[in-house]
């Protein structure tokens, strides 16, 4: 059978392996947990606590400002040590909520006593709102909130609902070991979005390196007519929302516009598990499963986790050893952030913590460029990243609008497969971001 | 405060090919070429290789030097220069030709215009049009192999030595048995296939050079489509308009420098374009000027031309051949 797959790309290194095969694993916090008020894309969030105060599992602490907005909840029962600023993963002081865990995990009265809400009675407005409460956004990494993603306007008719099961970025298995161990969430969860968008149909995207994911879910989907398990090629970015979409129904999203602009919504698989349990069981979003992984830890290992808790803890968990360790990065290594500290806390937006070994980076000395063209080949936007790169350095906006800079997805290919290591996709970025700024 | 660890914007993988690895790559399927040049011509081959390549690192970190630039000869650019200039040079040269052509490779080819990646045309090639047209006699002064490659050929190797009255082979080079139509000169196909003529040092073995073009393929350093492309187009042109057949046709691409040009200088990186669908057109026209070059031109051979002067449309053509972006429609 043919694969799914879109045009160019890259098929880097992916030291899957390390971590596919390894159950997820429930950690426990220790004492302190934090809670940044911004962990999503829009407006930050405002601290409802004050220093002193008795929060429990569940109970929110920092309140909508905005639309684009998630609210966030405490994840263990304990006194509120601060609300003050702390370093985030980005490297940036946040606002955040300090709570000490008095390791009871006392939830909020309405989770104890809740019933099982059947999401066959809700109107889509009703679960709309139920996700928003919840605090959901794209746990895939972006962190874009989820409820406004699920409301397109009235008149974009959503005809294809895509499940992102591709985990395209090397070292990741989070989203395989949900496949595995949570299947029967994935199905449920794809069955409300299925009743909210009565016209769709949806599609399960994974990527062929997860054989056993694969065959698994093809089973639970078997009798479910208006779910399919679509097999993709092993190729980065396959899980970008653009390419993904492409290689499923064959339509390009086109420059500028949205995946609602041709009838689809994507969404990550964990973020489908998320909106099951707010809908069924009224969770909020608490918890999130954490690849740990790299040549920088004894015990590479997928994590469950509570949210606020301590890079630190999980790396410790892990078997870190800090000396091989030359950089940490939040995420995957194609788009990930590296970490100056690791004593940030887990947040919606945590999918790995990778510790990478100088090796595994493969950085080299910085030489001209030599029109090799391995940039060209390698974007999947299709753009010619070495050009954009020299209007990038010489500020040359005419230049970088004409090469439409502007449609790179950042997915950091070019600088990939760049032999002389010219710092292409960063440049573009930065250029992205000051023509942005105007 | 505690240890604070080193950030980068992302990606924070790399692939493992660096520019002199792959330059290395180069040079290791250029040796299999040089190997047979050596046995075919003797040692002067080795000499003449060795001054080229000297002389090209050499002129690199002086002119480096002097401008107050980091020196960067590690990157084995020149070396892979320099061993193609000198294949493009008769072994038995005047020895202050590979120095004046390597300075002109160098300096005024490539340093000039700001060094690896910035240059417009080959350095190589460049080097060998100046001193073809500075020392017209020794360029094409081709002496007889010292050797052969199996036995040796059946071809009229003593009419032709007996003829010109002197042990070399500048009165009837096979391309120009070629032009003139006269088959009774043309070597045989293994002959030249395998290096039993006569020519430029490193361009006689067409087994080794595409020995060494199939690794670079097989390495991932160059693509099928500008070599494919180019031999392909002069093939049809030889084919069509030459009045030889096909026997003599699929020989003539064994002569000359078209293996050597399709795989090592057509397919350098700086001076050729970047996209695929570029490459393929630039490998045509180049071929169709080589063929043109080498049926209805004052010279018996059109390679070295030919990519010199497709370099020169390089610019344009990655002006106008971009890719399609996604989501961009059919432009």
């Amino acid at each position: 059978m043919k694969l799914l797959s879109f045009k160019k790309g890259i098929h880097p290194k992916y030291y899957k392996e390390l971590t596919r095969d390894k159950t997820i694993e429930l950690l426990m916090p220790k004492d302190e947990l934090v809670y940044p008020m911004q962990q999503h894309i829009g407006s930050p969030c405002k601290p409802i606590v004050k220093k002193g105060d008795h929060v429990l599992v569940g109970q929110k602490i920092g309140e909508e400002t905005g639309y684009v907005c998630a609210p966030i909840y405490s994840t263990v029962s304990g006194i509120v040590k601060a609300v003050e600023e702390r370093l985030n993963f980005q490297g940036m002081q946040v606002l955040s909520v300090v709570v000490v865990n008095d390791y009871t995990y006392e939830e909020v009265p309405h989770l104890q006593e809740a019933p099982f809400r059947d999401y066959k009675t809700l109107t889509k407005e009703e679960i709309v709102e139920i996700v928003k409460e919840a605090g959901l956004v794209g746990m895939g990494g972006a962190t874009f909130p989820t409820h406004i993603k699920l409301s397109p306007p009235a008149h974009k008719i959503i005809k294809h609902i895509i499940i992102n099961g591709a985990e395209c970025e090397p070292y990741l298995t989070s989203d395989h070991r949900i496949m595995l161990e949570e299947g029967t969430c994935i199905i449920d969860g794809i069955k409300i979005l299925l009743h909210m968008f009565s016209e769709a149909t949806a599609s399960i995207g994974i990527e062929d390196n997860k054989k056993d994911a694969i065959s698994h879910l093809k089973e639970l989907c078997q009798g479910e007519p208006k779910i399919e398990v679509e097999v993709l090629e092993t190729k980065y970015p396959q899980g970008s929302e653009k390419h993904l979409i492409y290689a499923i129904t064959g339509k390009e999203v086109p420059s500028g516009k949205l995946p609602a602009d041709i009838g689809a919504i994507v969404l990550n698989i964990d973020s489908v598990v998320a909106i099951w349990r707010a809908v069924t069981k009224h969770r909020p979003i608490m918890r999130r499963i954490v690849t740990v992984s790299g040549k920088g830890v004894d015990k590479p290992s997928n994590f469950k986790v509570r949210l606020g808790m301590s890079y630190r803890e999980l790396l410790e968990a892990a078997g870190w050893d800090e000396r091989r360790t030359v950089r940490i990065i939040s995420g995957g290594p194609m788009m990930g952030t590296a970490l100056s500290s690791v004593d940030v806390p887990v947040g919606k937006g945590t999918s790995a913590i990778l510790c990478l070994t100088a090796e595994e980076i493969g950085e080299y000395e910085m030489s001209n460029c030599i029109r090799c063209g391995r940039c060209v080949e390698a974007c999947a936007m299709r753009l010619v990243p070495n050009t954009l790169h020299q209007a990038a350095l010489n500020k040359d906006d005419e230049t970088f609008m004409a090469y439409h800079g502007m449609d790179c997805i950042e997915c950091g290919s070019c600088s990939y497969v760049c032999p002389a290591r010219r710092p292409i996709v960063q440049t573009i970025r930065t250029e992205k971001n000051r023509i942005r700024r105007k | 405060m505690e240890k604070l660890f080193t950030v980068a914007s992302s990606p924070h993988a790399h692939q493992k090919q660096n520019v002199q690895s792959i330059m290395r790559d180069v040079v290791i399927a250029l040796i299999p070429a040089f190997l047979v040049g050596t046995y075919l011509f003797g040692l002067k081959a080795l000499w003449t290789t060795l001054l080229c390549v000297l002389s090209c690192v050499a002129f690199e970190a002086i002119w480096q030097k002097f401008t107050h630039q980091k020196v960067t000869i590690t990157d084995l650019s020149a070396v892979v220069t320099g061993m193609l200039l000198a294949f493009n040079l008769p072994a038995d040269i005047p020895i202050y030709v590979p120095i004046v052509g390597s300075f002109v490779a160098i300096i005024l080819a490539k340093q000039m215009f700001g060094g690896i990646g910035q240059n417009f045309i080959n350095p190589a090639l460049a080097a060998r049009a100046f001193l073809l047209a500075a020392y017209p006699t020794a360029m094409t002064n081709f002496q007889k192999p010292e050797r052969f490659m199996g036995s040796a050929p059946v071809t009229n190797w003593d009419a032709t030595s007996a003829a010109s009255a002197v042990d070399t082979l500048s009165g009837a080079t096979p391309l120009v048995a070629f032009k003139l139509g006269d088959s009774s000169y043309m070597p045989s196909l293994m002959d030249a296939f395998l290096g039993n003529i006569g020519g430029c040092l490193g361009e006689v073995c067409a087994l080794a050079l595409l020995l060494g073009g199939l690794y670079l393929i097989y390495r991932k350093v160059i693509s099928w489509h500008i070599p494919v492309c180019y031999l392909g187009t002069l093939f049809i042109v030889t084919m069509l308009f030459s009045g030889h057949g096909l026997y003599e046709s699929f020989t003539s691409l064994f002569l000359g420098g078209a293996m050597l040009g399709a795989f090592f200088m057509a397919t350098d990186y700086t001076t050729t374009p970047m996209t695929h669908k570029g490459q393929i057109l630039f490998a045509v026209m180049a071929g169709i000027i080589a063929g043109v070059i080498r049926i209805f031109g004052g010279y018996p051979e059109g390679v070295s031309y030919s990519i010199l002067l497709m370099n020169l449309a390089v610019p344009l053509i990655d002006k106008f051949m971009k890719p399609v972006r996604f989501g961009g429609g059919k432009a």
